[in-house]
């Protein structure tokens, strides 16, 4: 047990889809399951982070405020933040710091979203400082084009072949088809995969992501409350990273035209990507091999692979062998995305780092179900937001 | 044969815009050694340097073929679509003096078919779009002619 730790109390969600309604709905929804699994009401909370959406107008924006409003004010303080796919695991580290201080005993963290449908685009205007806005412009550089650009060097590099990365969706398939709160029930065929178009080769349709609506939430508490509770044995949050890049960052993140100049100062010896998941670690004083399961960003399937590396389940290159031994399976040594991942959720932005929390949660208690990972006690999660938003959190019992 | 449309840049200050020997325009900050692109802030990101002054200097048209990617579905604005859509590649490529990776898109003519990550690229012009009165250029990339 670590100094750092947190209770999760309780885990709740609203379903995946596209259901065409306000953002509010669906975190109130996610809210209140996590209230009746921590047997909590609204008025014992003591602090609320929003995670923010960037879609939904300036209720989005305050995201903690628009969700302590709609739940109904009782005056606590309110902290409202956006770190892009990574926004979920800032809010959760808001959260557990404000615990740890002793400033707050219940916190809720939240974050949901309403997704226009297609590509995810820029902010509208003539937008000529924005990079994000720019790579559109001048480019064409979707974000599929990125996730096609690292599955293209996979291939180069290490070997990966397209049935590699169909392999992907339908092992994720077969893992979130009987998950509620997932928006694709499906179980897919490497045929049906390789059968889809191209999108941004060598990535197909049933590859890459879709955008989702949603909203997940996590009652966070102190150890000390859940003792008082009766909770002996909680699940916990053990470790949060939310490391930035160091300079250089030789990898192209999206939005970007470059990489950072590696001329003048060397590379670090730890990629962006590899310094995620290693900061968690040494928080926690745990490491890969103590892992059960693992909740990781698979933006893109052929990304599953690289998350396989950057977090330690394997070396470099090794990723490819390490899928087709089965091991990252569930039934396997290493079960990576039990939920089913992004290929069975598609992203809700501000609420998906949470809802990889609340899939661990559930299987470090033995509640998943179908998809239950045997005497899981040790999980984590990856992740990367974009304009260098790292985010992993480590939870055990 | 019509007249000749103006070919301008599409974005102002980025690309030298000599036919016969383009270059992308970045920062120098030479107290680190460090180049950057796009000239978004002017100053240096390189820690500890933000003091630096930095110079504008033309960045390598050479470099070595990183990974590439088709679009094959038109995507959203503000990128300019020709109607109809027509797919595009982006390429990675990595400069070997400025140790950076610049994207894209590949020239004009060229099949991706035909590339292969490892391979030197340079840089040339290209159109990206254009209306009633104006060709709007940007950088591309393309295999130097073996």
């Amino acid at each position: 047990m670590s100094k750092n730790d947190v209770a999760i109390l309780g885990a709740g969600m609203h379903p995946w889809g596209k259901w065409g309604r306000n953002f509010v709905e669906y975190g109130v929804t996610a809210i209140k399951e996590a209230m009746k699994d921590a047997g909590l009401e609204w008025k014992d909370v003591d602090f609320v982070v929003g995670g923010d959406t960037m879609r939904n107008g300036y209720p989005g924006y305050v995201a903690g405020a628009t969700f302590a409003k709609a739940m109904g004010w009782t005056g606590i303080p309110i902290a409202s933040c956006y770190a892009a796919c990574a926004t979920g695991a800032h809010a959760i580290e808001i959260a557990r710091t404000r615990i740890l201080s002793g400033m707050a005993e219940v916190v809720v963290v939240v974050g949901a979203d309403t997704t226009p449908k297609g590509f995810l685009a820029p902010t509208r205007g003539e937008r000529t400082l924005d990079p994000d806005w720019l790579r559109f412009r001048l480019l064409g550089a979707t974000n599929p084009t990125y996730f096609g650009l690292y599955a293209r060097r996979r291939m180069d590099l290490y070997g990966a072949t397209e049935e590699d990365f169909a392999r992907i969706k339908v092992k994720n398939s077969r893992h979130g088809f009987s998950n509620p709160n997932a928006r694709y029930k499906k179980v897919f065929t490497e045929e049906e995969v390789l059968d889809s178009p191209l999108v941004a080769d060598p990535l197909r349709l049933f590859e890459i992501c879709a955008t989702s609506d949603g909203g997940a939430a996590l009652v966070l508490t102190s150890l000390d409350f859940a003792r008082k509770r009766g909770v002996s044995n909680p699940v916990r949050v053990s470790a949060v990273s939310t490391v930035s890049p160091t300079f250089p960052n030789t990898t192209i993140d999206m939005p970007e035209f470059t990489t950072d100049s590696a001329a003048g100062i060397p590379a670090p010896d730890r990629s962006f990507k590899d310094s995620i998941a290693h900061a968690a670690y040494q928080e926690a004083g745990i490491g890969p091999e103590d892992l059960d399961l693992a909740e990781v960003y698979d933006l893109s399937s052929a990304l599953e692979l690289d998350w396989y590396e950057n977090i330690g389940l394997c070396k470099p290159g090794e990723a490819e062998g390490l899928l087709r031994s089965g091991e990252t399976a569930i039934g396997g040594r290493i079960p990576v995305n039990p939920s089913g991942g992004l290929g069975c959720f598609g992203e809700a932005v501000p609420a998906q780092a949470i809802a990889q929390v609340c899939e661990l949660t559930w299987q470090l208690r033995g509640e998943a179900g179908e998809r239950q990972v045997e005497g899981a006690k040790v999980g984590i999660t990856a992740n990367q937001g974009l304009f260098g938003h790292g985010s992993s959190v480590l939870c055990t019992r | 044969m019509s007249t000749r449309k103006n070919r301008v840049p599409a974005i102002e200050g980025w690309i030298k815009m000599d036919e016969d020997d383009p270059h992308l325009l970045g920062y120098l900050d030479a107290t680190s050694g460090t180049y950057f692109f796009p000239k978004d802030v002017s100053i240096s990101r390189a820690p500890g340097h933000a003091d630096a002054e930095l110079t504008e200097v033309e960045l390598s048209n050479r470099g070595r073929l990183w990974s590439y990617t088709t679009n094959h579905y038109q995507p959203p604005e503000p990128y300019v679509a020709p109607d109809p859509f027509v797919p595009y590649t982006v390429a990675a490529v990595e400069l070997t003096k400025e140790r950076m990776i610049v994207l894209g898109q590949l020239a004009d003519g060229v099949d991706p078919e035909t590339i292969e990550v490892g391979q030197e690229m340079e840089l040339v012009l290209g159109t990206l779009y254009e209306d009633e009165e104006n060709e709007y250029i940007v950088w591309k990339w393309k295999p130097v002619a073996a």
